[in-house]
């Protein structure tokens, strides 16, 4: 069997529903956050893939290259959030962060 | 891509969704961010087998390096209370003895194979993509990906550079607001003060009040 760029998207897009799944299913703000990332990598695997197929250029590498500097700073803020909002609740659960339901 | 390619694909494969499954669906934080752990270090595989060095590189580096362990920091801050449930936690140790177990093995497996990727020689059994006409233009390495970065996408670098920057000053200034405790204990001080301002000022008023008196005497 030879590998195709259509594997490495079905498996991208397996990879990004499992964190869909993920972060609707789950409750622990740090798991959310964690499916968050797998999401991004998955972003991250289709670009390179497609630039596999299209060697003229290196745009699809640049792009993931920006894509994992903002999942860095996307971690750095989720995690302080998540540090701020388990002090004033002593939980992180977020079917319980309701401060600004309704 | 020859046999060794598919092999490598379909491993880098299972081993991705197995641990994106471990991730979402473990109910001890620590062992979602080791098995985030460790679909990192396989999807860094993957790209290894797409000719993509720099970026496995980076992955592993930013990933692995940085934000996984920014993960396991906020975890072990938080303690005990991260976890979802801790009654449905503690029910069957041996299984969970087992899983880690599992875990580890996967670990190993999965080093064994991004080594066997990238250390092996992974550039004569998955050779460079190139153009046609050019054997060895060095796509994906860090030449390559650095002079496209450079040349069309300098400004969005930069850009990003500041994005970093405004990122960390927000971490901080949200990760030093106050509990409500200590927002409680300001207010109390607050208004604490507020009534000695208010009793001084009853005070002065009756001294004024008598010196008035006094002297209108």
């Amino acid at each position: 069997m030879e590998i195709q760029i259509g594997h490495y998207l079905a498996l991208a897009a397996l990879l990004f529903g499992i964190g869909v799944a993920g972060f609707f299913l789950r409750r622990n703000i740090l798991i959310q956050l964690m499916s968050i990332e797998l999401m991004l990598n998955a972003a991250n695997l289709v670009f390179i893939s497609f630039n596999r197929w299209m060697p003229e250029n290196h745009l699809g590498q640049t792009y993931s290259f920006f894509v994992i500097a903002i999942a860095a700073a996307e971690a750095a803020v989720g995690l302080a959030i998540v540090i701020s909002f388990f002090r004033l609740n002593k939980h992180v659960d977020s079917e319980k962060a309701s401060l600004l339901k309704n | 891509m020859s046999m060794f390619g598919t092999v490598f694909f379909i491993a880098g494969a299972c081993f991705s969704v197995a641990f994106a499954m471990g991730t979402v669906s473990s109910s001890n934080p620590l062992r979602a961010a080791l098995c985030l752990l460790g679909y990192i270090v396989s999807l860094a595989g993957i790209y290894l087998s797409l000719s993509a060095e720099l970026m496995a590189a980076i992955q592993l580096l930013v990933y692995a390096g940085a934000v996984v362990v920014l993960f396991i920091f906020t975890i072990m801050l938080l303690g005990p209370s991260a976890k979802e449930e801790i009654a449905e936690y503690n029910s069957d140790s041996a299984g969970q003895a087992y899983g880690s177990k599992a875990i580890i093995f996967a670990f190993v497996a999965m080093i064994t194979l991004t080594l066997a990727g990238g250390v092996v020689g992974y550039r004569r059994y998955l050779p460079a993509v190139c153009p046609s006409g050019n054997p060895d233009c060095g796509f994906g390495g860090v030449e390559a990906v650095g002079a496209s970065l450079f040349q069309k996408a300098a400004v969005p670098f930069e850009l990003v550079s500041i994005t970093l920057l405004v990122a960390i000053v927000g971490a901080i200034a949200v990760a030093k607001g106050r509990t409500l405790e200590e927002k409680q204990a300001f207010s109390n001080k607050k208004s604490l003060e507020e009534e000695k301002k208010k009793q001084a000022n009853e005070k002065a008023k009756l001294l004024s009040e008598e010196v008035a008196a006094y002297e209108g005497h």
